[in-house]
């Protein structure tokens, strides 16, 4: 990995893998919505972050000066041989309208509240299975031993990928959000295998269909036509990484919050009910994920000039924490009544797979303090939370204290 | 007073009908839908309220 100068001033030269940002990026977010309000920097290739709920909204409404094509930041923003605007690399993230729609609409009967909800009692059981396993354990560690589970488990059944292969998933996540710091030869290695094991399962439903997500993207048809292999493989690939780092990050963020504040995790044991606006409050104040969008041309955003082809980092948690948007916004609140938060994103582009997110987080989160009502952690400095666009703590250890 | 969902501006993120399952309901797609014709008495205008202030998109109006 390239070593990189350490950031002087984040209004002017910020960066979303710093330590600092990295470790606790609230106080950073809050000095620049003082200071700028829209962040500046010049590493990979020039950027900037807004930090208002405001502003943060006016982007993601903004189909056009503004394009999804390439939604994570890297060093190489239009790898050579990309698929170009409207579509991108996993539509419908990545792409603009008037395709997006289209590529929306197939993804949402599958992900709508019905079929979500009829997926209840298999992630319950998922979860029991796996705090099964920490049966009798007084200390473990909730991010690898339970929350990295659920998401995958839920997300390869959805996708028919054989269970055993979870872990390749992960190294897959690891790669799109994490290592974005290699340069661009590298990058495109690493990224092989997930295209070939995508190949393969292609293959596998073609050869064998069945009743899985996988089997509908490849048989769905839009105006007579079925999907093109790529527009296939890049909406496998989207529904994998977009389903797997975030919820596992929201559940650890939740599970993390709780050790730490027993007076709330107490509350949620004693009160079950109040489950729902939590599970809204977790999700503002410890909102995982931060997309980009580039420029399309020059233009003035609120006092700044954007240039054509700049990075915009969306920063949807740091609109979550925004005073003028939330009363009390650096308070966590667990049952916080009006909660009009942007964790899912805003816009045309919002999460698709909302309905199942919350319902990962509500069942996992529930099924743990029902099994472990009173939990603290060893020690704050193990805590070590995921760098790159998706946020979430990996190692949580617990000490059981009843 | 009624209830309606501007269809443009809904995108599917779903708190009207947590929120208010007597009010709201969802189509296909996972969009919000009001249920019947949206007229509001006294008990259901303050949960169309507490939704509306809880809709990320704005997309819930409440109008004679
Ligand atoms: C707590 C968990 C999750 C969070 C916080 C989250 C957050 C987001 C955000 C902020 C966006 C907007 C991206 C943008 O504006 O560029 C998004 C888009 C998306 N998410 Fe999620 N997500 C979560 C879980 C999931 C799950 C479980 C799935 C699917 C199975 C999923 C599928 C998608 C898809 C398909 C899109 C693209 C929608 C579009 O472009 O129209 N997400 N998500
Ligand atoms: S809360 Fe708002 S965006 Fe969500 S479904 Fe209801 S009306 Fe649509």
């Amino acid at each position: 990995m390239t070593i990189k100068p350490p950031v002087e001033d984040f209004a002017t030269d910020w960066d979303h893998t710093d330590p600092q940002w990295v470790h606790d990026p609230y106080p950073i977010w809050e000095d620049l919505r003082e200071r700028c309000p829209v962040a500046h920097t010049n590493r990979y290739g020039g950027g900037w972050f807004p930090t208002t709920h405001e502003m943060v909204s006016a982007v993601a409404n903004d189909n056009v000066h503004f394009t999804s094509r390439v939604v994570v930041i890297t060093n190489n923003k239009f790898p050579a041989g990309a698929p170009p605007a409207p579509i991108g690399s996993a539509p419908p993230i990545t792409s603009d309208p008037p395709f997006h729609q289209i590529a929306r609409r197939i993804m949402l009967p599958a992900l709508a509240p019905g079929p979500v909800n009829a997926l209840e009692p298999q992630v319950r059981d998922l979860c029991l299975q796996h705090l099964d396993e920490l049966a009798g354990k007084e200390t473990f560690d909730a991010g690898a031993e339970y929350a990295q589970f659920i998401s995958p488990g839920v997300i390869s059944r959805m996708l028919g990928f054989p269970p055993e292969d979870e872990n390749l998933f992960r190294e897959y996540v690891h790669f799109v959000l994490d290592l974005v710091d290699l340069p661009p030869e590298e990058r495109a290695a690493a990224g092989e295998p997930m295209v070939e094991y995508f190949n393969r399962q292609i293959q596998d439903h073609i050869d064998h269909p069945r009743d899985d997500f996988t089997s509908y993207l490849l048989n769905v048809e839009v105006a007579g036509k079925k999907l093109a292999p790529e527009h296939v493989r890049g909406t496998m690939a989207l529904t994998l990484i977009a389903g797997i780092d975030t919820t596992w990050s929201a559940i650890g963020a939740a599970i993390w919050h709780l050790a730490t504040h027993p007076g709330d995790l107490s509350r949620l044991v004693n009160e079950p009910d109040l489950m729902p606006l939590a599970v809204e409050e977790f999700l503002r104040y410890y909102a995982p994920v931060t997309m980009a969008r580039t420029v399309k041309d020059d233009f003035e955003f609120f006092g700044s000039t954007l240039k054509k082809d700049d990075w915009v980092l969306l920063g949807f948690p740091a609109a979550n924490r925004d005073p003028a948007a939330f009363d009390d916004a650096d308070k966590f609140i667990i049952d916080r009544a009006v909660n009009r938060h942007a964790a899912f994103g805003l816009g045309i582009h919002r999460c698709a797979g909302s309905n199942l997110a919350r319902m990962e987080l509500r069942v996992a989160v529930e099924e743990f303090i029902k099994r472990f009502p009173r939990f603290e952690l060893v020690e704050n400095d193990d805590v070590t939370w995921a760098q790159g666009q998706v946020r979430g703590p990996r190692h949580i250890p617990l000490r059981v204290t009843a | 007073m009624k209830v309606r969902i501007d269809p443009e501006l809904c995108q599917g993120q779903g708190r009207c009908f947590s929120i208010a399952p007597s009010i709201f309901d969802f189509d296909d797609l996972g969009n919000g839908v009001v249920i019947g014709d949206g007229t509001l008495d006294d008990d259901t205008m303050k949960l169309a309220q507490l939704a509306q202030s809880n809709c990320p998109e704005h997309a819930i109006f409440i109008e004679e």
